[in-house]
């Protein structure tokens, strides 16, 4: 076990470690993020929170003497598109290593590519079990599955009141909304909380009152809302429209930021499980670190809630310095090796890798911390 | 049976918008035939025009909607004097091309002018629905109902009772005659496109406020109003209005009884069998032949 000051001080050490003047050329660390599309959103926050994370490490003198590059490429909220801007990334910017690419539906898309190009990738979003369980040794997740993230959000089930007996779930049909239902109904199951229906959209989908309708006839108290941000407003201002009139809890880590100017009447609480509550960076594991980022994101003047998300880019270039400075070199493999090795002190927590999958296969996960934050009348709290 | 009075409820409304969808894209079709692939984008703009006139501009919101409609109508006359003009005597694919391109770079505009994320339009409306017994229903969703009927209303007036609605229809008919009539078939071309492009930028402005305002917005839609045009006839109006309404209540009712996952599944699967029974659609548009 790793002494916490000690991955304290790697953390914020170690951009000063590294010798300044970049007389090299830069390194190129490549991602991939919806920029466009559905989930555009959160895929812009995690994009900014990376670009923050190369402005902290270049101020401070790079990595191995050289500056550090972010090569962005937009997946369009699309898998297909995904793939083609991994393989842009191999094979014509020569990155060595990618970060990426937020939707599960992404970056399953884009694993097999990984082993056929030999390019170790950190999943700063994904939240599927199957990216880590399936036998690809160049992914290594940075991001809580969603059993990690139900069975963490079980452990806070004496807090709500009137308390949880049962759950529905609006899902978007996909690995990311599939994969939350299934893990929340296993471990709140565990729980004794019985289970009721599952509605599902489709990613695009913008009208989702027939799916309210359909959970209003369900005798549930909460519903797990996973989706992403633009969805998850529109599901909490239709759930208004269509008196669903029970507690709705979402998942993934993301947030419905354009409800805290355009409150929800008021009467209407929901619950978010986040892996940064920027609202209250003192309560991070590590508040330096959090509230360093969290600083550097304000001075920007970019929206305040992007930092639920943005913080998972963030996370994702300093894990991939702190590699490439381990391998001396930035070449894939070396890095993928030194991955096993990283510790360091992140927004979220302290991250490092255990393995997972089958053996001599294995992918690396990191274990991540939860919070779960109110919304209410545009006013946040922490539960 | 509340579920059932709320789906219809929702159906409802949700069949209003998609009538006017269609509407806009039937027209150009069957007095141009053209296949309008900006008219997605052409919604997209009516929202954005939305968007940038309440949250940026800070003009009131209906007055916000009357310039989102006219802007859009301004943006089809230029789409339709600068590209389809040109082209009258090319065949349909080379149009079909034109306007594909047309399409992406309204759709490339809006990513570079506004960037990805999404945006909400705030409106003057109350946030708490109306409710009547078992339904409830926004008064904003209300308020797109009316003006979508009332849309739908004043174009079929202007197209009965005026004189451009005449040399549309006598276009619509048979263009060769109707010039020979004295039609201008160029102004005719330029008000149709003109008024299908008003009637998307509408659709845009109205339901920009209830859902939110993305550059990809237009793309399902796109898709929607295609399959509503198919579902009624291609080229007819009133076919336009009853496959909004058909589409609408279909995705609400399967969706809510059936399964939520397969909610636009069940619309389409609804277009095929139509169009096996009916080929020429529901209410196929009457044209003269030869």
């Amino acid at each position: 076990m790793m002494n916490r000051r000690t991955l304290l001080l790697a953390g914020l050490a170690m951009p000063a470690l590294s010798r300044h003047g970049f007389a090299a050329d830069p390194i190129r660390i490549g991602m991939t993020q919806p920029l466009t599309g559905a989930v555009a959103a959160s895929g812009n926050y995690v994009a900014n929170g990376a670009k923050i994370a190369v402005e902290v490490l270049n101020a401070a003198g790079g990595v191995l003497g050289r500056p550090i590059e972010l090569v962005l490429e937009d997946n369009k909220s699309n898998p297909r598109e995904a793939v083609a801007a991994a393989e842009k990334l191999v094979l014509r910017d020569k990155v060595p290593v990618l970060i990426g690419a937020w939707s599960s539906t992404f970056t399953l898309a884009i694993m097999p590519k990984l082993i056929e190009y030999k390019v170790p990738m950190i999943v700063e979003t994904s939240s599927a079990a199957r990216i880590t369980t399936s036998g690809n040794p160049w992914v290594f997740r940075i991001a809580p599955t969603s059993e990690m993230e139900a069975v963490a959000f079980a452990e806070l089930l004496g807090k709500f009141d009137p308390p949880i007996r049962k759950i529905d779930f609006l899902s978007v049909n996909n690995d990311f909304g599939r994969g939350a239902a299934e893990k929340f109904s296993a471990a709140l199951g565990a729980k004794g909380i019985r289970i009721g229906r599952t509605e599902t959209m489709t990613p695009e989908a913008t009208d989702l009152a027939a799916q309210i309708t359909a959970l209003r006839q369900s005798d549930g108290d909460t519903v797990f809302l996973t989706t992403g941000v633009e969805q998850q407003t529109l599901a909490l201002r239709q759930a208004v429209e269509q008196r669903l009139g029970k507690r709705i809890v979402t998942t993934g880590g993301s947030f419905p930021d354009q409800l805290l100017a355009n409150p929800l009447p008021p009467g209407n609480t929901s619950y978010h499980i986040l892996f940064y509550a920027p609202w209250f960076p003192e309560r991070a594991p590590h508040p330096q670190i959090a509230e360093r980022y969290t600083a550097e994101w304000n001075k920007k003047g970019w929206e305040f809630a992007g930092l639920t998300e943005g913080f998972r880019g963030y996370d994702a270039v300093l894990t991939v310095a702190v590699a490439i400075k381990l391998a001396g070199k930035p070449e894939a493999e070396a890095i993928r090796a030194a991955l096993w090795k990283v510790k360091l002190a992140g927004v979220n927590g302290d991250i490092s890798f255990a393995k997972e999958g089958p053996a001599g296969q294995e992918s690396g996960q990191n274990k991540p911390n939860v919070s779960v934050v109110t919304l209410s009348e545009g006013k946040t709290g922490l539960l | 049976m509340d579920q059932a009075l709320q789906h219809l409820v929702n159906g409802t409304v949700l069949g209003g918008t998609y009538a006017l969808l269609g509407i806009g894209l039937t027209l150009v079709f069957g007095v141009m035939r053209v296949v309008n692939f900006t008219h997605g984008e052409l919604y997209a703009f009516g929202a954005y025009m939305t968007y940038a006139g309440v949250s940026l501009l800070g003009l009131n919101f209906y007055l916000s909607l009357a310039l989102a409609t006219l802007l859009g109508m301004a943006l089809g006359a230029s789409i339709e004097w600068l590209l389809l003009r040109p082209m009258r005597k090319a065949d349909i694919d080379s149009v079909m091309l034109v306007m594909i391109g047309a399409a992406l770079v309204l759709q490339n505009g809006e990513m570079w002018a506004w960037g990805g994320v999404a945006k909400l339009i705030p409106n003057p409306f109350p946030g708490t629905p109306l409710v009547v017994g078992p339904v409830s229903v926004m008064p904003l969703r209300l308020f797109v109902l009316v003006v979508s009927a009332a849309l739908l209303l004043g174009f079929w007036l202007l197209l009965d009772r005026t004189r451009i609605g005449m040399a549309m229809r006598a276009t619509f008919q048979d263009p060769e005659t109707a010039a020979l009539m004295g039609v201008r078939i160029g102004w005719v071309n330029t008000a149709t496109f003109a008024i299908g492009s008003g009637l998307a930028a509408a659709a845009g402005a109205l339901l920009g406020p209830v859902f939110m305002v993305s550059p990809t917005m237009g793309d399902l839609v796109g898709l929607k109003a295609f399959a509503i045009v198919i579902l009624g006839g291609l080229g007819s109006l009133p076919g336009a209005t009853i496959g909004g309404f058909a589409l609408g209540f279909v995705e609400e009712f399967a969706g809510g009884f059936v399964s939520t996952e397969y909610r636009d599944a069940f619309g389409f699967l609804l277009i095929i069998l139509i169009l096996a029974v009916r080929p020429q659609g529901l209410v196929p548009a009457k044209e003269r032949i030869g």
